[in-house]
């Protein structure tokens, strides 16, 4: 699967470069335009792929757990507890440490990328479900309403808001601490800057890669506010 | 990259003994964490904390506190360290600037809308009990405003102490060091080393909760 989108790291070219390329001066258009296809595009998509998978099972466990923790209120402070002690390993650390277990693959990378996203999305799917009024589950259970039937047209759509403001803060980290990623794994938009850092600071490549990532999370993030006022239209006034 | 270990249930208690035999090194390196971080986040407090309270008591430039906001957490740290060696070739100011950057959003925002969500009838209450602008700001706002200024510096806070490790790998120092150096340190000194992060981190968000406690009960015994 992996090899349907990796073209693999692309080592820059000085010889065969333009002018702009060979002086490595602040940034060729030529060397984005002539690298497009087989370094920025792969990289972008590997990105992308690994950003979706870990919040989608990040959203996962952090739903569970959060549900778990909206019924039974003593698990509130461990589960909280674990996710604040995940959020505070280093990202570098955490998939070095990893590799002895699950290898150089994309298991490890998705690993410590969920484990980052639990914190957010869990307390923020928590708070969401907390801040539902009193009266308005009262309301519901008078209504004749069960438990499952609460939550669902109720109690959930009351906290999306919420639940979708973690979500944004989710994927935007996500996509920033996935660069890191590159550290071990040659996949994703962090694989030009990690080279561009530690071998030849060939900055065109390094601006590029940047670029897109910062795009790249203000795209996602405008993406989630476009779909919150899709699923909330009554927040719209 | 050099994997001679393998993880299994002797790692953790190697690196306790890392830790054990190398305190010297765990503790300079720590110290370096700490001096880069405790610098950057001191300037971007510095940068932050004023324009946010000041920009809430004025309740003015919401649109600024949320797009600082959304475009902060938009910053990869790794592109902004890279960003800066791009420009600079000092390697501490290059980090310090990337970790300024990136502790400004978390404190801006939240001392912005700590202060501006204050209750309006307790600012109006203070201003018919006479209060001018700056006295309200002082001894209204702030006091009310402290527990989600102080969420914000500690997220801040956190964030900067584990990020700083990155810094590594653009010569920055810190435990990150031994973190990318495994072919000499070993899994239990990169352990050691994360562990040291972690606890560094869940002790400046200590320091910060007992600063908070102590702020605000001089809040309170000030009158």
């Amino acid at each position: 699967m992996i090899g349907l989108l990796a073209g693999g790291p692309v080592i820059p070219d000085f010889g065969a470069g333009s002018k702009c390329e060979t002086e490595n001066q602040a940034f060729c258009w030529s060397w984005v335009s002539a690298h497009w296809g087989d370094t920025l595009q792969p990289a972008l998509l590997q990105h992308l792929k690994l950003t979706g998978i870990a919040v989608a099972i990040g959203f996962a466990i952090a739903f569970g757990a959060a549900l778990l923790a909206y019924r039974y209120r003593r698990l509130d402070q461990p589960i909280g507890l674990f996710a604040d002690f995940l959020y505070t390993i280093p990202s570098l650390a955490l998939f070095q440490l990893l590799v002895p277990i699950t290898g150089i693959t994309v298991t490890t990378v998705e690993i410590a990328l969920v484990a980052y996203t639990l914190l957010i999305l869990y307390r923020n799917i928590l708070e969401g479900l907390r801040g539902v009024p009193a009266e308005v589950r009262e309301a519901a259970k008078g209504m004749g309403l069960t438990g499952p039937q609460t939550l669902l047209r109720v109690e959930l759509p009351l906290a999306t808001p919420a639940i979708v403001a973690g979500l944004r803060i989710a994927t935007v980290s996500t996509i920033s601490i996935a660069t890191v990623a590159a550290f071990i794994l040659p996949e994703g938009l962090g694989r030009p800057i990690y080279i561009g850092i530690t071998q030849d600071v060939f900055k065109t490549e390094i601006i590029a890669a940047g670029a897109l990532t910062i795009v790249l999370a203000l795209a996602a993030d405008a993406l989630l506010i476009a779909l919150q006022r899709l699923v909330t239209p009554w927040r719209r006034a | 990259m050099i994997l001679a270990d393998t993880f299994d249930w002797s790692t953790f208690p190697d690196a306790i003994r890392f830790i054990g035999d190398h305190p010297g090194l765990l503790w300079d390196k720590s110290l370096e964490q700490l001096h880069l971080s405790g610098v950057a986040l001191g300037i971007a407090l510095l940068i932050a904390l004023p324009l946010g309270v000041v920009l809430g008591h004025f309740r003015r430039g919401s649109l600024i506190a949320i797009t600082v906001a959304n475009f902060g957490r938009a910053l990869p740290s790794l592109v902004l360290i890279a960003f800066f060696l791009l420009v600079s070739t000092n390697f501490f100011w290059d980090n310090t600037a990337a970790l300024v950057i990136l502790a400004i959003p978390p404190i801006l925002t939240n001392s912005y809308f700590a202060v501006e969500g204050v209750d309006r009838s307790v600012v109006e209450a203070a201003r018919g009990m006479g209060m001018a602008g700056r006295q309200i700001l002082l001894r209204v706002e702030l006091p009310l405003a402290l527990p989600l200024i102080f969420a914000g510096i500690r997220i801040a806070a956190v964030f900067v102490i584990a990020t700083a490790t990155i810094a590594a790998i653009a010569g920055g120092g810190g435990l990150g060091d031994i973190i990318v150096n495994q072919a000499t340190y070993r899994l239990s000194g990169l352990v050691a080393a994360s562990l040291c992060v972690s606890l560094l981190a869940f002790g400046a968000a200590f320091v910060l909760a007992v600063t908070r406690k102590l702020l605000s009960h001089s809040f309170v015994s000030d009158d």
